[in-house]
């Protein structure tokens, strides 16, 4: 396969970037989007060329570390797959792509495709966790969890936190990060102590970090590299609504 | 090679079962007011490390963490999908913490230290309970219960899961109890940084020296106490499911300052990949072993058999681990399903373009448990499988072949997991001590919880409890020297300007490994490595190419660096391989096998751990070894027929 590429190109976070377009050939259909990245570096590298700055690690669609909005879609937009498991098989012979980084406030540019995440993992920080330290926990089966609620609880957690959604959103919201852990918790007996308190804090420091808000364009969902449903949404607000009522 | 002097692993006496109890009461304390004046380096934030991390500053303690991704929820743990074992018995099957001590001792074939793993098995059940406490998913019946499904190289059901993603839910729970401990201010997470080497002052380990990653600052950082837990060197073969970035570097530099490198011969090779589509591959990826439990693995009888997979009749077909090992089946252990799939491809009976995989069907499963039930075990995994190779598995058989997936050797520690080097502790997969040489399905996140959770809490405390809090300084000058060394291997690397990519070094090194030190090892596939490692080694220094500066964002850099250290670890591992005159486990010398192919170990002469010394002034590392007593277990051969 023969393919343009537009990149996007920017040297660190202070500067102003631009879409570079470089001509490829030779890809084969079997290779991993990422691994067309590759090869492009590599003969980046032997003309003298400063190559893609990228983020990826496990290659296998769990770790959340790649990202790319490519043609315009996060990951591709193909459904329930990241960038690191597009393969280009998905695309023509002759075919144009688009690749910029994630594109969000809270997320801003480091070097080329490379964006800084850590206002996720700031809001984590807020709540997003039981307080629960290591040493006497109870016996696993001592409170049994209905099936339903453990699945309910293992699709929000199933999250691989890699931004996609905010970067989809018109609004830049994280809203449905911030949901997938919130719905998790509430949905499992462990998660009940600081229900109220986990789901004002962590939305307090999501607005803090400047994402957006949620207006129901849905583009998150739909692009989701592991489905999750916005119907977490609604039960972050409902949580949201429910503490605040009560004062907590 | 000096092969006197047997090293001491600081076994606490007294009968196995108690030996942890025993030594938890013996081990001194630090008291809860003084534990913020000592600072905790720990390096890596996976199971091992985040564990250790999170639950050191729950005890009070000051922690500075780092990891080299953007965040610590992405360290490799994360990619394990099959399970985690626990010895619960709530499947009432006969589980027990004997029984799964000695299925991890029988499956590492005899070659792990009897103390480490019988403390693992009676950790296991810990592990479950906080887990479930912090709020992972695991799967549950319908009665509310937890689930459990088997596992390779067992006969009993303990592996608890969380569909095909335990890892990440597992590392997910770590990650927050870390994130908990930042809100809380006890650990600092140190993201985007890189260990390029580790700090001793007067023989103790006392820091370490990073680079950030985007800013390309050298760091220097001091503490009471360095833990590593810093995963596997499985990426020297380029090639393994491993993730991009997971490296050999803390280990080597530890190495390099004089701790110990045990075993590092044994390698696992995990017998479900995607098998290699080309030459632009860049990783592998695993099928969970879960498949097995429900997968048939057949190739054809006739070598060369040009028929698609639904032409070829029952009777044409070799179902050849339910042949050959008829009480374990499709669930054999990991090595020994591995060779089996090289030695069927070798008879040239493999399967697809280029003959080199065997078929995983599930044609029958379909047939007993109907399709809804296969999707819902197993649904992720054949979504997996299509992305990847444009196959539909519930109508065409998968494809897979062995790939190298985890490492059992690793920085020796003694019973306390401390190195040799006083205040160096390590951790997880970057030890060496419970796996024996070969790990059983499940047991990596096991043993990463167990040492992060369960076991560095107690004996890091105890280390501590003999150390003045606060003696170090970052201005010492050692630290000046290890951080001017740092800048030095930068600046050399930088400065080459040859002409070929890190890349291609790297794979050229994966292939010299995964030929004459991977599934099958020769005295002749060996000393041929040897000679080739070396000679790559000195034409990487001369001739590679890495573009861009050292005070900016820099992937090439960062990966010429770390290659740089897998051509050093690479020749150590050859030479390990080729000194170990037997076959165990994951290592499997030709030379050293029964009549039916199968591993012959000699517990005479190799019934010992090697652990490796760095060459003083060149010449060969320098063996010290640590006798395996088995107290408990009688040495077997490891038959799963």
């Amino acid at each position: 396969m023969d393919l343009t590429l537009r990149v996007w190109r920017q040297k660190d976070g202070q500067s102003t970037g631009t879409l570079e377009t470089y001509q490829i050939s030779g890809i084969i259909p079997d290779m991993s989007f990422l691994e067309m990245l590759d090869v492009t570096n590599e003969r980046l590298i032997e003309e003298g060329k400063d190559p893609i700055a990228f983020d990826h690690d496990c290659r296998e669609g769990i770790c959340g570390a790649c990202s790319l909005v490519i043609n315009g879609r996060a990951h591709g937009g193909f459904s329930g797959t990241t960038t690191c498991q597009l393969h280009m098989r998905k695309f023509n012979d002759g075919d144009t792509i688009t690749v910029e980084p994630w594109r969000a406030t809270a997320f801003p540019v480091l070097k080329d495709l490379v964006v800084d995440r850590t206002s996720f993992d700031r809001i984590i920080q807020a709540g997003g966790f039981i307080s629960a330290n290591t040493g006497g926990a109870p016996d696993g089966n001592a409170v049994p969890i209905p099936k339903p609620d453990a699945d309910a609880a293992m699709d929000a957690a199933a999250c691989i936190g890699c931004g996609a959604c905010a970067a989809s959103c018109p609004n830049g919201s994280a809203m449905l990060f911030v949901a997938a852990k919130v719905s998790h918790l509430a949905h499992l007996p462990q998660g009940m102590p600081e229900r109220g308190q986990r789901v004002l804090s962590m939305v307090a420091k999501m607005d803090e970090e400047g994402f957006g808000n949620c207006t129901n364009h849905a583009e998150c969902e739909a692009m989701c590299p592991k489905d999750i449903s916005i119907s977490h949404i609604a039960k972050m607000n409902r949580e949201f609504i429910r503490a605040t009522v009560r004062g907590e | 090679m000096d092969t006197n002097g047997s090293l001491n692993g600081n076994v606490p006496a007294g009968p196995l079962a108690e030996k942890w109890d025993n030594h938890r009461f013996n081990m001194k304390l630090v008291n809860p007011a003084n534990r913020r004046r000592y600072k905790i380096i720990v390096v890596g934030s996976g199971l091992a490390g985040g564990g250790a991390a999170a639950t050191l500053g729950e005890l009070g303690y000051n922690v500075d963490c780092f990891c080299y991704q953007d965040s610590p929820r992405r360290a490799h743990s994360i990619a394990a999908q099959g399970g985690i074992n626990a010895a619960k018995n709530y499947q009432n099957d006969g589980d027990s913490t004997y029984r799964l001590f000695y299925d991890t001792i029988k499956g590492g074939d005899f070659r792990s230290r009897e103390s480490n793993v019988y403390r693992l098995a009676q950790v296991s059940a810990n592990i479950i309970d906080q887990c479930v406490a912090m709020g992972v998913p695991f799967a549950r019946e319908y009665g509310g219960q937890l689930a459990n499904r088997s596992f390779g190289g067992a006969q009993v059901s303990r592996t608890f899961y969380a569909r095909g993603q335990t890892g990440q839910q597992l590392l997910l729970g770590v990650y927050a109890a870390l994130s908990r401990q930042v809100a809380a201010g006890t650990v600092k997470m140190h993201s985007r940084t890189e260990m390029l080497e580790i700090v001793l002052v007067d023989g103790q380990a006392k820091g370490v020296i990073t680079r950030n990653l985007v800013t390309g600052e050298i760091e220097k950082h001091a503490a009471d106490v360095v833990i590593m837990a810093t995963g596997g060197y499985g990426p020297v073969f380029y090639l393994s499911t491993n993730a991009m970035g997971n490296n050999v570097t803390a280990s080597i530099r530890a190495y390099m300052k004089g701790a110990y490198f045990a075993n590092p011969c044994y390698t696992q090779i995990h017998p479900t990949c995607i098998p290699v589509s080309g030459d632009h591959q860049s990783k592998l990826t695993l099928m969970s072993e879960s498949l097995r439990n429900d997968g048939r693995i057949w190739v054809p009888t006739k070598e060369g058999d040009p028929r698609g997979p639904a032409e070829i009749p029952e009777d044409e077909r070799d179902y050849y681990l339910e042949r050959m090992y008829p009480s374990f089946g499709n669930l054999a252990p990991r090595d020994i399903a591995s060779r089996a799939a090289k030695r069927a491809c070798d008879e040239g009976r493999g399967v697809g373009d280029t003959g080199l995989g065997v078929y995983l069907d599930f044609t029958d499963a379909i047939k007993r448990l109907s399709l809804p039930v296969v999707q819902q075990r197993y649904g992720n995994l054949f979504d997996m499988y299509e992305k990847i190779t444009g196959e539909n598995a519930y109508e065409v058989p998968m494809r897979i072949y062995p790939a190298i997936h985890y490492t059992m050797g690793g920085l020796w520690v003694d019973y306390n997991l401390m190195s040799n080097i006083p205040g160096l502790f390590v951790l997880g997969e970057s030890n060496f001590s419970d796996h024996g040489a070969n790990r059983l399905g499940a047991s990596a996140l096991m043993q990463g919880l167990a040492d992060g959770y369960f076991v560095a809490p107690y004996t890091v405390g105890n280390y501590l409890a003999s150390q003045t809090p606060g003696d170090y300084s970052a201005d010492s000058s050692e630290f000046t020297q290890a951080a001017d060394d740092v800048k030095d291997r930068i600046k050399r690397v930088l400065s080459i300007d040859g002409k070929r990519t890190v890349t291609s070094f790297h794979r050229e090194l994966g292939l010299i490994c995964w030929d004459y030190c991977g599934m099958a090892r020769t005295d002749q596939s060996l000393t041929k490595a040897l000679d080739l490692i070396p000679a790559l080694k000195e034409e990487f220094w001369e001739n590679v190419s890495v573009p861009g500066g050292g005070d900016e964002l820099n992937p090439e850099l960062e990966k010429a660096l770390r290659v740089a250290d897998f051509l050093e670890f690479a020749e150590l591992m050859c030479y390990d391989a080729l000194v170990r005159k037997e076959s165990c486990g994951g290592h499997f010398r030709e030379e050293y096998q029964t009549q039916e192919g199968e591993a012959l170990r000699d517990d005479e002469h190799f019934s010992h751990v090697s652990a490796w010394e760095a060459p003083r002034n060149g010449g060969r590392p320098v063996l010290h070894k640590e006798n395996l007593e088995f107290e408990e277990v009688e040495f077997s051969v490891r038959s799963y027929k």
